[in-house]
């Protein structure tokens, strides 16, 4: 990226003289000048994160403690909001399915992306052709990879049990069985994201000097050896920036479950985001929503803050 | 490019070695083509059957008869141009403000010291821990009725334009960009008498034009893909975008028709991917090399 930056015309740093000419007029109305300006540039910008972020953090928190409905004026209820959602059956379910769905997706997630990019990585034909494939996915909506899925997951013609009877295996009911319809779209989410993933591990593989793995070779290290004590903690860095990015992108998964399974089979897919849409748009109970919201915002906020944290500290080592 | 991997040259250079290397070549090879491009070539034909070849156990490899009559209906029963044409403006939109927008705020807070700037890069930093999917329904609130001005944009491209925005991301992106373009160069066009705006139009983004592709995709793949916001802001079908509508649509849809939509809703995406890929790819691995 710093290619461009490296150029600038030589006849700029020619003409660059020694001394900036003395401002005109009195330096208090310039500056003030300077300062109009600037928030002119920024003003745009300001409004929107004012309006679409700022403002909205601000409100779930306040609506959190309302009984509030679009059109009437609000009222103070405390903690109602937080005791009434806390007593729905359905939030230990979507609570509980949105831990077991990012927890599948972590080890789903992380061991056949990681594999991948350990095998393509030695791979030394075709790379362009595997990059593209395995990225083609994420380029998909994610509206129709869902649709996709619930086609291939239909328990009569769908492909994925015409798969395991081609297999001799026994059918599933995928998506349509309470015990098995997260695991389903665990799969579908990792198909559909692991592009990604796969990519940027790939990256990380690239950077590691060859010559460790000549030394641990030269000391008798076997394969297993050398990926254990060289490739992981070469790659140590990336694979904690990668799951903690998982984590925060998986707790919030909406689409699947709407798509594919509309929260069912008896809330075997409820997740919290839909939790959250539920209690906004169908019993039109926003404070509900924003009390659901805030419980999200506190959990993966802390994820957040400690992603940022670490990618900062990288930075600086690097 | 030889460099050393996990694999010494020497183990492959082998007999063995080969026969191992080109038996995992093949299994690779084969596999991406079962997960990640036969699913496409299912749908693709899967449009192409007959309503009672789609439903039919053990299903066909290939179409015994090939109907376009799948692509054609889902493009007339579905309105597929009017729920293109409605992606088309939300996404062009929202790329276009997003460029305007943040380019012109990250160029101030770079380069024009505004007063409080320090405070305002924290607030926009601080958005990054906010994760944007829990923060849906009181967005979803303020849009629907704007404070002081008292408008809803429900139902306006404006709902997705706006928000689009506040990308803290993208707007970082920018800054840490033009905080590297050395003072000397922004200088001498000021000596040579260029406005803040001139110098911003001439010199920071002819500079700034890598940087500015990775936002571009960023901002048209967002509003693309995004499904719950538009859900909750479109209600008016006429207005939703093509991921909206499709999953609206697709009960009571004939199976081939709404594959047949499907594949068309993936067509532009894929499209930029393929014409964009080196760039796509390079930023993706280029993004996170650190450590």
């Amino acid at each position: 990226m710093t290619k461009t930056a490296a150029r600038p015309p030589a006849e700029a740093i020619a003409v660059h003289p020694a001394q900036a000419p003395p401002p005109a007029g009195g330096r208090g109305r310039r500056r003030l000048a300077d300062q109009v300006r600037a928030y002119g540039f920024l003003l745009g910008g300001l409004i929107c994160f004012a309006l679409f972020s700022w403002y909205p953090a601000i409100r779930a928190v306040v609506i959190a403690f309302q009984k509030y409905t679009p059109g009437s004026s609000p009222e103070w209820v405390g903690t109602a909001n937080f005791t009434r959602v806390l007593h729905d059956p359905e939030f230990t379910a979507a609570w509980r399915n949105t831990l077991t769905f990012t927890l599948l997706a972590l080890l789903i997630g992380f061991a056949i992306p990681f594999l991948l990019a350990l095998v393509l990585n030695e791979l030394r034909h075709a790379k362009a052709f595997f990059r593209v494939v395995v990225y083609l996915p994420v380029m998909i909506p994610p509206v129709v990879s869902a649709l996709l899925w619930k086609w291939f997951y239909d328990p009569g013609a769908g492909l994925a049990n015409e798969a395991l009877r081609w297999l001799h295996l026994p059918t599933s009911n995928w998506s349509n069985g309470a015990d098995t319809a997260l695991i389903s779209l665990v799969i579908v989410a990792t198909w559909a994201n692991m592009g990604g993933t796969v990519l940027i591990y790939l990256a990380a593989l690239q950077s590691i000097p060859g010559e460790l793995y000549e030394a641990a070779e030269l000391d008798g290290a076997s394969l297993l050896q050398r990926i254990r004590h060289v490739t992981i903690p070469q790659t140590r860095f990336v694979i904690l920036m990668l799951m903690l990015l998982q984590i925060i992108a998986t707790m919030q998964v909406f689409t699947e479950p709407f798509v594919i399974t509309g929260g069912g089979p008896e809330n075997a897919t409820v997740t919290v985001l839909y939790l959250i849409y539920k209690y906004a748009f169908l019993y039109n109970d926003f404070g509900g929503a924003c009390a659901l919201s805030v419980m999200l915002l506190v959990l993966l906020g802390a994820f957040s803050a400690l992603y940022l944290r670490l990618t900062r500290s990288g930075e600086d080592d690097a | 490019m030889s460099t050393r991997t996990l694999v010494s040259p020497a183990t492959l250079a082998r007999p063995r070695g080969r026969a191992v290397y080109w038996t995992v070549f093949t299994t690779v090879v084969v596999l991406f083509a079962i997960a990640f491009l036969f699913p496409v070539y299912w749908m693709v034909t899967g449009a192409m059957k007959s309503p009672d070849e789609v439903a039919r156990t053990p299903p066909t490899i290939a179409p015994k008869e090939w109907h376009l009559s799948g692509y054609s209906d889902a493009w007339d029963l579905m309105q597929l141009p009017q729920h293109l044409w409605n992606t088309v403006v939300q996404a062009a939109g929202a790329w276009l403000f997003q460029l305007v927008f943040c380019t012109a705020a990250a160029y101030a807070l770079s380069r024009l010291k505004p007063a409080f700037g320090k405070v305002i890069l924290g607030g926009i930093l601080a958005t990054l821990m906010v994760p944007a999917q829990a923060l849906v329904v009181p967005k979803y609130l303020t849009v629907a009725d704007l404070p002081l001005i008292h408008t809803s944009l429900l139902n306006d491209p404006l709902a997705i334009w706006l928000p689009a925005v506040a990308n803290a991301f993208n707007l970082y992106l920018l800054k840490r960009f033009f905080d590297q373009i050395p003072r000397d160069v922004l200088e001498a066009a000021e000596i040579d008498g260029a406005g803040k705006l001139r110098t911003l139009w001439s010199i920071v983004l002819p500079m700034s034009r890598p940087v500015l592709g990775v936002v571009s995709i960023f901002a048209l793949v967002a509003v693309w893909q995004d499904f719950l916001w538009p859900l909750m802001v479109f209600s008016d079908t006429g207005k939703q975008p093509i991921s909206v509508a499709l999953v609206q649509l697709s009960q009571n849809i004939q199976l081939t028709v709404l594959i047949a939509a499907m594949v068309i809703a993936s067509i532009p995406m894929v499209a930029l991917f393929l014409v964009f890929q080196r760039h796509i790819i390079a930023g993706i691995s280029a993004g996170s090399t650190k450590g």
